[in-house]
């Protein structure tokens, strides 16, 4: 254990790296997700990623881009059918969140000759994150760094009230239509870290266990991205500990850190 | 330099928004037909009418948030509009005090905004607060405000950008009688501070109506319109309101001497 920890072979290095990227790209995401009441709209992009992985397998693509394109493309979908259908969004959402997922089990069944291990997508496989992926990830991290610092004071004006900010000039369209875009592509990138199942909950838990914690928005975001760091890195220390799966790991951590913040009496 | 300013502006009667021939369509329904309407500074105007007039849709249309089907909208150049919602809902998780909403309204500061401009800003936020008696509010959290203090809270976010047309969308809706007199009070003196122009939706005509320039009685169009007498007094009006008009004027009737009996108008 000691040895391992000293001298960490690569893959673990790239493991570790990896969560706490996604963990940085998740938190200020999540907070949003929370304070909007979004989370079922990530559940549904996640579950529309299988789809995007059985496209990728059937067109021989590679399979991030797949699932990247597809996330998009279905966020997009919701974004502009909940405008002009008469369908509640979470009608909407439900009925594209299994729809998309159906027809990704389907498509992969037509697929006999490829072997592939459908759990690591549902639930993740941190072992094989590559150097591509933390690049893809940075990239990632930076873009939504730079939307969250022009944007912060826009997106909690949008939260409070949409009109409202419309007609203090935020151009409140586009900037939920970049806050969709790159949850899309958050998800596409941390299918290899807690898969397609668990994706939403490292959105909402660490914000969640930060609300009863905090004072201020911006005290929020720093303690749910504590709690998210703390969940990856014990996670995964969890997981190579007791031999359990990592993805799952990381978020039974996150849930205990949930659990302990409910003893503490809400501010 | 503010004197100066607010001098031109204290007998001017500059149009700031001029809608011609407003036609509205939702789907194949007409909610809004042939509406002209002017909105000018240092004037108040009140539109009213009953539930599904298309009130709310003209206010819509008239500060930007949505495009008419057909007509013409002009606005004074830079015009600032301050907005006063009918309500807002933020979620239980979102930690924001009072304050941080009414700040959130300012302008949004530059990335390096220097102490200076920081200290201008909480100079107007502070007038608008001790304008609308909010002191003792700031730290609480929003959603632990009451119903008359959320109008208050929310008529202040509307203040702090000093508007040149104030825009209130039910002001008085779910307040007490006593409470309206005294948000009137307080419209009526935000007037005669910020000479801006003031638009205000109402199902009360009769506690509006003295301090209103023009009452205008939609009802997909423009029923009848003119002041608050004229308005009264026209058929058109009476055959809209009908009983329950003359049972707010009964209600009235119960105050006694000290109301004005002509038609219990309150200043």
């Amino acid at each position: 254990m000691i040895d391992i920890l000293l001298h960490p072979p690569e893959f673990l290095v790239l493991a570790l790296l990896g969560g706490l990227l996604v963990a940085s790209i998740a938190t200020p995401l999540g907070v949003f997700m929370v304070w909007q009441r979004q989370s079922y709209f990530s559940a549904t992009l996640a579950h529309s990623a299988l789809l995007g992985v059985s496209l990728g397998l059937l067109l021989q693509l590679n399979l991030t881009l797949a699932v990247m394109l597809t996330s998009v493309m279905i966020a997009l979908s919701i974004f502009f059918l909940s405008k002009k259908t008469a369908l509640s969004s979470d009608t909407l959402l439900g009925l594209l969140a299994h729809s998309t997922l159906a027809l990704g089990l389907v498509i992969l069944s037509f697929q006999n000759h490829i072997q592939i291990d459908i759990m690591s997508y549902l639930f993740g496989d941190i072992l094989s994150i590559n150097t591509t992926d933390i690049i893809l990830m940075a990239v990632l991290l930076v873009a939504v760094v730079l939307y969250f610092l022009r944007y912060w004071q826009d997106l909690l004006n949008i939260t409070l009230n949409t009109e409202l900010a419309q007609v203090e000039g935020v151009r409140t369209q586009s900037v939920q239509l970049m806050y969709t875009l790159l949850l899309a592509l958050l998800i596409a990138l941390a299918i290899k870290v807690v898969g397609i199942l668990l994706i939403t909950s490292l959105l909402i838990i660490p914000s969640a266990a930060a609300h009863r914690l905090s004072k201020s928005p911006e005290q929020m975001l720093s303690i749910s991205y504590l709690f998210a760091l703390l969940s990856i890195v014990f996670g995964l220390v969890f997981s190579m500990q007791w031999d359990t799966p990592a993805g799952p790991s990381i978020v039974v951590v996150a849930s205990l850190i949930f659990l302990a913040s409910l003893i503490r009496k809400p501010i | 330099m503010n004197a100066s300013l607010n001098l031109s502006k204290i007998n001017t009667n500059e149009i700031l928004v001029q809608a011609t021939n407003i036609t509205h369509f939702f789907g194949e329904k007409r909610v809004l037909q042939n509406i002209d309407l002017t909105l000018k500074r240092n004037e108040i105007t009140t539109l009213i009418g009953p539930n599904g007039a298309g009130k709310s849709t003209l206010l819509k249309i008239l500060i930007d948030l949505i495009q008419p089907t057909l007509g013409k909208i002009w606005r004074s150049p830079h015009l600032s509009i301050g907005f006063m919602p009918q309500k807002i809902q933020v979620d239980a998780s979102l930690p924001m005090t009072v304050a941080r909403f009414l700040k959130l309204g300012l302008r949004k500061p530059h990335f390096f905004s220097s102490q200076k401009t920081e200290a201008n800003f909480t100079t107007e936020l502070m007038q608008t607060v001790s304008l609308l008696r909010l002191e003792k509010l700031l730290n609480t959290p929003i959603q632990k405000v009451s119903g008359g203090e959320m109008q208050r809270v929310l008529l202040a976010r509307a203040l702090i950008r000093k508007p040149d047309l104030l825009v209130l969308d039910e002001p008085v809706q779910g307040v007490d009688l006593q409470g309206q007199v005294e948000l009137y009070h307080l419209i009526n003196e935000i007037k005669d501070t910020l000479h801006c122009g003031i638009l205000m939706v109402s199902h009360d005509l009769h506690i509006v109506m003295k301090s209103t320039h023009q009452v205008l009685c939609l009802n997909e169009h423009i029923c009848c319109s003119g002041h608050p007498q004229t308005v009264s007094e026209s058929p058109a009006f009476k055959n809209l309101f009908g009983q329950e008009f003359d049972e707010i004027a009964i209600y009235e009737h119960h105050h006694g001497d000290t109301c004005d009996h002509t038609h219990g108008l309150l200043k």
